[in-house]
């Protein structure tokens, strides 16, 4: 119903009753998390469940840390998330620039092949995909992963929504003018008026490349190059009894960073999920 | 747009003649715009292509190639096994994505008709569960899953179980739409509520004017105005769910590395068992075909039925 209306207490009670309810929904599993890493390997099987933290966290870590090497992970999780984020927003940018203020013979049939790749899965070219990389003897290292996802078609679309919204032609003109090269104008007019939208589609890039399980379970072979998530599903397939309190622990501290970006970030991140919707 | 007015720029060398500032801006676009073409052509269209000339031959991957023409197909479809990955997948899709888009659509009202400060806030919270990573997912709800855990706990409270929910056949199933559920509820519900929103508030005034009522407030002006939004993520769950792999996959192997039970086999985990277990390349190639098929024909179904349901809006 709409912002305005009047409701009877009833109707609010009830309101609040479903937000709490999907809030609780939502946080409690993180929270039980939380509980079972700072608790011994036995605290998952206590019921009713324990409600408060234990005292365990510190040595469920260094549990976790004998069996995978987990900041070795993390590092790669980051190195491999960073340049791919870097270097998705550097080529989306510019390619969203391209198509939003410059005419070229088939502009329209090039940026709705574009689109059309959005709907090609993933799994399609899985296989080829990793014949390709061991041709290449890239299975196994960083560029395995970041070269393939250097540049994305949502990225493309997005940017030029944006660019194409916020960057007038006016000023792209007299920059020429003044003597800009066109990758000059680019560079110093408009990265920094597209700052908010670069922020958006970084996170994105970001928490979906430090996510992604299929493609990197492909093609990393050795413990050494993991990524955090395939280092965690290691913890979790031991073949003796599953020790919660460790992969919890472990599990804890791999979402930790991706939380405390969420915390920061939230406010774009989500206005930017809307506005993608909105448009479709 | 770009070419008129622009040539009397000084850019345009006159020692130049034939790169006019209109060429100049051309091969700009098409240098700025590259990048995509030529990773598209090697990690896009290449592989698509390969894939169906790939499931057309018998290759474990390193001998030679053999065509076998559509012995493959064959094979994967004469398969039980492929079968029951099929049903599964559609199973837990169905089990997943039907109550996470009703529950969306709760949670999107409730939150459109509240009027407290913290709105803002439990968008965030509801958002929560999608940014975190399947994988740790997975493992949380595992323990809730585990034999002993909270899940039989609390069916145990109704007087039912307790179930091995990594073995048994509806369990699995249960506990992976859950997960699927619990992952994207929040973020339906955002897309829900950025559409409740750009609905104009004249309109129901002036149905209200009109003597309607809550009711068909809610059927005549809600429904219909938020119809994209439902076909958008009935749609996105919809191709996702034909994607099922990570919850099923690690929820499952635990205990051992990737040792998928029939209970939880998805189309995905089948093509990468093929593949990457057993290294048969061309059956996986003509899985990942006939996967390709199915969800362009479920995606088009899914359309047509919600064009259907949904009327002239």
């Amino acid at each position: 119903m709409p912002v305005g209306e009047k409701h009877g207490f009833l109707a609010r009670t009830l309101i609040y009753v479903v937000l709490i309810a999907g809030a609780a929904l939502s946080a409690y599993p993180f929270y039980w998390m939380l509980v079972i890493a700072t608790r011994t390997r036995d605290a998952v099987y206590e019921m009713p469940p324990a409600i408060l933290p234990g005292p365990e966290l510190i040595a469920n870590m260094s549990h976790a840390l004998e069996r995978i090497i987990f900041f070795r992970a993390l590092w790669n999780s980051a190195v491999v998330s960073a340049s791919t984020t870097a270097s998705v927003l550097f080529f989306c940018s510019l390619a969203g620039y391209a198509f939003a203020k410059f005419d070229f013979p088939g502009k329209k049939w090039l940026f709705l092949l574009v689109l059309g790749t959005l709907l090609v899965p993933q799994q399609l070219s899985v296989l080829p995909n990793y014949i390709l990389m061991s041709k290449l003897s890239w299975i196994d290292s960083y560029k395995a992963i970041i070269v393939p996802g250097m540049v994305s078609a949502f990225g493309i679309f997005w940017m030029r929504q944006y660019i194409g919204a916020s960057i007038h032609q006016e000023l792209i003109e007299a920059s020429r003018i003044d003597g800009c090269g066109y990758f000059y104008t680019f560079v110093r007019i408009v990265l920094p008026i597209i700052v908010p939208a670069l922020a958006t589609l970084g996170i994105f890039t970001f928490l979906n490349t430090w996510n992604d399980f299929f493609w990197p379970l492909v093609v990393l072979k050795n413990n050494e190059n993991f990524t955090i998530q395939i280092a965690l599903q290691q913890l979790f397939s031991r073949n003796d009894s599953i020790d919660y309190g460790m992969i919890m622990a472990a599990t804890f501290f791999a979402t930790l960073p991706l939380l405390v970006v969420f915390a920061l970030f939230s406010r774009w991140f989500i206005s930017g999920l809307t506005s993608g919707a909105v448009k479709s | 747009m770009m070419n008129a007015g622009v040539s009397a720029s000084p850019a345009a060398v006159p020692a130049r003649p034939w790169l006019t500032e209109r060429r100049r801006s051309r091969i700009a676009a098409y240098l700025f715009i590259s990048p995509f073409f030529i990773l598209f052509a090697v990690f896009g269209v290449y592989p698509i292509f390969f894939t169906f000339y790939l499931s057309m031959y018998k290759w474990n991957g390193l001998g030679d190639m053999k065509f076998v023409g559509l012995k493959n197909f064959e094979l994967v479809l004469t398969d039980p096994t492929f079968w029951t990955s099929f049903f599964n997948t559609f199973l837990m899709g169905g089990m997943g994505t039907i109550p996470q888009l009703i529950l969306a659509l709760i949670l999107a009202v409730a939150l459109n008709s509240a009027f407290i400060r913290g709105t803002k806030f439990l968008r965030a919270v509801y958002f929560l569960p999608n940014i975190t990573s399947i994988v740790a997912v997975t493992i949380i709800f595992s323990g809730i899953f585990a034999n002993k855990g909270i899940a039989n706990y609390v069916v145990s409270l109704v007087g039912l179980g307790p179930y091995a929910w990594t073995v048994q056949y509806w369990p699995v199933k249960i506990a992976v739409a859950i997960m699927v559920i619990w992952r994207w509820t929040g973020y339906n519900a955002i897309i829900f509520l950025a559409g409740l929103q750009s609905i104009p508030g004249d309109l129901y005034e002036a149905a209200r004017i009109d003597g309607a009522n809550r009711r068909q407030l809610f059927l005549h002006i809600t429904v219909p105005l938020l119809k994209p939004f439902i076909l958008f993520t009935t749609l996105i769950s919809t191709i996702g769910s034909m994607q099922l792999f990570t919850e099923p996959y690690v929820f499952l192997s635990q205990g051992g590395t990737g040792s998928t039970r029939e209970e939880g086999v998805t189309m995905v985990i089948y093509l990468y068992s093929e593949a990457f277990k057993n290294s048969f390349f061309g059956t996986a190639a003509a899985t990942a075909v006939i996967l390709f098929v199915f969800t362009i024909m479920f995606s088009l179904l899914n359309t047509w039925v919600s064009r259907r349901m949904g009327g002239e809006a």
